[in-house]
């Protein structure tokens, strides 16, 4: 499918999905709450069929975490970004998508070390990089690191 | 029954062992956290962290020119396929055209990392499952590899070769004799390989049907390059999204469908002989010309985000930028191969006996430093 | 001192009618020993590692000096190498596999990494900035990673070492 064609299948979906085309592969931008049941109708629909999640991630944007999941279709050969908005800086919520893709595992855990973002209904959510008394999120851009030799 | 604090056998009567951070097997620091039942794997937790080293974070201060260099200590088998991700995703964004020489060179050494990597695993391979002359067979050639890789790049291992462009200088005038040396060298020791470990029913009978990895889990695990082919997954990044002119090459995708370890040794024995055949091709024809298109002296990116997939010896690596304009990321990151192919042990080595799990984390092989990052 | 000197029995062999016997100092002959049957960890952690493996294998071929035997335990083993980054987490880890080696040890840095950091110095959380915070280094190879040559030396450079050591003197010592 092309851009255009995703987009009309998505705005079925999620009506209120917004759409960025400037990068290579183009964005979705949902809220955090309605991420689950759209990312299982983007697994499961016969024409859309996103089975592989190759790539998720996270940025902090300073007054606000970004979610990004980068999907794939090994059938169709489309690719297509999903952007969840987590506004909650201090105490950062999302659902797992562990259900849907199984790499999701591991991904989530270093998210959570690494940003602090708590995946609801994860496995075994577990600092994967950092010992688990390290004192806060190292990819923060709030962390502070006294050990840390800036230059 | 307690060991320094911990449980080591649980209430349903599972041993728990710790295999590793420090154990020969694991390549590295690699921690597995193992509960048996006998020899009979129950579930494996993988902890990590133990060479973690912040890339990501650092990359974030650092201009485009020198980000690219930390990448080589990633996946170091892989490191000059991890520098042409960087160079390649600078190029994206800022739109600049790589010279043909600038790409057959970078191309050609690709492939010839892809050998080095594959001979290492080989050796490895042997090594692990009890054999050590297949190790020094494998690291005769990785040492012709390494020699010319410093002939032409200055370093061993390391290359650093890539510059945002093209590549830092040109090669030497006697390259395509000495890469014809090699790759001589290479074709006419082959059949020792087969010999020594793919014909040798006893190596054999340790991989057949040991660590069966589904097509469904190796897709929904995200794995990728020769792990997930094994399985019959079609993911090589040189064919789905070529760069540097991989478009232009004949080369086969080596996917098998038996999903256990023996398909995965297959399919890396097949992969060396395909960049055989890519060098071939190349070789002869080697444009002419400049090695690095002009860019500004301080790179700064467009506002926006970019994201470049190479394949590397191990899997699809990929670079994920995000530029709000300045001379430095606002956020890199990696996708690494290794991390993805990690998780297909767990799921793999389930069912299975405690010493199938080295013969599969033999044939999945992983670079722990570009798990951790 | 060349390398002819390096390798000659430490001592005069004299031939008697009923057989040789032979004038030298009990350290001089012990050392010489040791420093000629070290027994390594086979400890890596990165990049350096690959190397080691190169210094390993047949065209540098460690085994010449001595370091035949690469055990995976430390146990059983008397010399560790640090092959590759040490991080906060591996730290201790490190801390314990050193506690575990039998008296005598020592240990090489090898890298740029375990020296200072290296290129992880700058801007990093989790790397600890030379392993001479946690272990006492004999040697240091800088390199980043050092060539097989560079690690043979400093192999060579400890068995230097070694061979200088008042090893039955510094027993008599540490027992008073």
């Amino acid at each position: 499918m092309n851009n255009e064609e995703l987009k009309n299948s998505i705005t079925q979906i999620l009506p209120s999905a917004t759409f960025d085309e400037s990068g290579e592969f183009m964005s979705v931008f949902i809220s955090s709450e309605e991420l689950l049941p759209f990312m299982k109708e983007l697994r499961n629909r016969d024409e859309l069929f996103f089975d592989y999640l190759f790539c998720e991630t996270c940025v902090d944007w300073k007054d606000h975490l970004m979610m990004v999941y980068f999907l794939n279709s090994k059938t169709h050969k489309h690719n297509i970004v999903v952007k969840a908005k987590i506004t909650d800086t201090i105490n950062p919520k999302i659902e797992s998508v562990y259900d849907i893709w199984k790499t999701a595992e591991l991904n989530e855990d270093e998210i959570f070390d690494l940003f602090g973002v708590t995946f609801l209904n994860h496995p075994n959510l577990r600092r994967l990089f950092m010992p688990e008394d390290w004192p806060g999120f190292p990819l923060r851009k709030n962390y502070v690191d006294d050990n840390m030799i800036e230059l | 029954m307690k060991l320094l604090g911990e449980d080591i056998v649980t209430e349903t009567g599972e041993f728990i062992i710790n295999m590793g951070p420090q154990h020969p097997s694991t390549h590295g620091v690699l921690h597995l956290k193992i509960w048996l039942d006998g020899e009979t794997i129950k579930k494996i937790e993988p902890h990590l962290g133990y060479i973690h080293r912040s890339i990501e974070k650092m990359s974030e201060k650092m201009s485009y020119r020198q980000f690219i260099y930390l990448t080589s200590r990633m996946d170091y088998l892989s490191a000059h396929m991890n520098n042409q991700a960087c160079a390649l995703v600078v190029e994206k964004a800022l739109q600049v055209e790589v010279p043909e020489r600038a790409k057959a060179i970078r191309i050609l050494l690709a492939e010839l990392s892809r050998i080095g990597s594959h001979l290492l695993w080989f050796a490895s391979v042997g090594l692990d499952l009890g054999g050590v002359t297949p190790f020094f067979y494998a690291f005769r050639e990785r040492e012709a590899i390494n020699s010319l890789m410093e002939e032409n790049c200055g370093a061993r291992l390391t290359q650093n070769f890539h510059v945002p462009g093209g590549i830092l200088e040109d090669v030497n005038p006697d390259f395509q004799k000495r890469v014809k040396e090699v790759i001589k060298q290479l074709k006419d020791n082959f059949h020792e390989y087969d010999e020594i470990l793919t014909g040798n029913v006893i190596f054999q009978n340790r991989l057949k049907g040991v660590g069966y990895l589904s097509k469904e889990d190796a897709i929904s695990l995200g794995c990728s390059g020769p792990t997930a082919r094994a399985s019959g997954v079609v993911c090589d990044i040189r064919k789905s999204n070529p760069y540097d002119g991989y478009e232009k090459l004949e080369f086969d995708e080596v996917v098998l469908t038996g999903g256990d370890s023996w398909a995965r040794y297959q399919v890396r024995m097949a992969e060396m002989l395909q960049s055989i055949k890519i060098i071939e091709q190349m070789i002869d024809n080697m444009p002419e010309g400049d090695i690095v298109a002009k860019t500004k002296n301080v790179i700064k990116l467009p506002k926006g985000e970019f994201y470049q997939r190479v394949e590397t010896a191990r899997g699809e690596l990929g670079v994920y930028i995000v530029s709000e304009g300045a001379a430095t990321p606002y956020r890199c990151k990696y996708r690494s191969p290794n991390f993805a192919n990690l998780s297909a042990i767990p799921i793999a080595a389930k069912g299975g006996k405690i010493g199938d799990l080295i013969a599969i984390m033999a044939t999945v092989d992983l670079i722990i430093p570009d798990i951790d990052r | 001192m060349g390398l002819k000197d390096k390798l000659e029995f430490p001592g005069q062999v004299h031939e008697t009618p009923d057989g040789s016997f032979i004038v030298s100092q009990l350290d001089n002959l012990i050392n010489w020993a040791r420093a000629n049957s070290m027994w390594p960890l086979a400890f890596g952690t990165s990049c350096c590692a690959i190397e080691m493996m190169h210094t390993v294998n047949a065209k540098y071929d460690w085994s010449r000096f001595g370091f035949e035997v690469m055990r995976a335990t430390p146990r059983q083993s008397d010399l560790i190498i640090v092959s590759g980054t040490i991080t906060m987490k591996m730290a201790p880890v490190l801390k314990r596999l050193y506690d575990q080696m039998p008296e005598p040890r020592y240990v090489i840095a090898m890298g740029a990494c375990t020296i200072s950091g290296g290129p992880f110095f700058y801007n990093t959380y989790s790397v600890v900035k030379g392993i001479d915070h946690i272990l006492p280094v004999d040697v240091f190879v800088p390199g980043c990673p050092p060539r097989p040559e560079a690690l043979l030396h400093s192999m060579m450079a400890l068995q230097e070492k070694i061979k200088n050591e008042p090893y039955f003197r510094k027993a008599k010592e540490e027992a008073k």
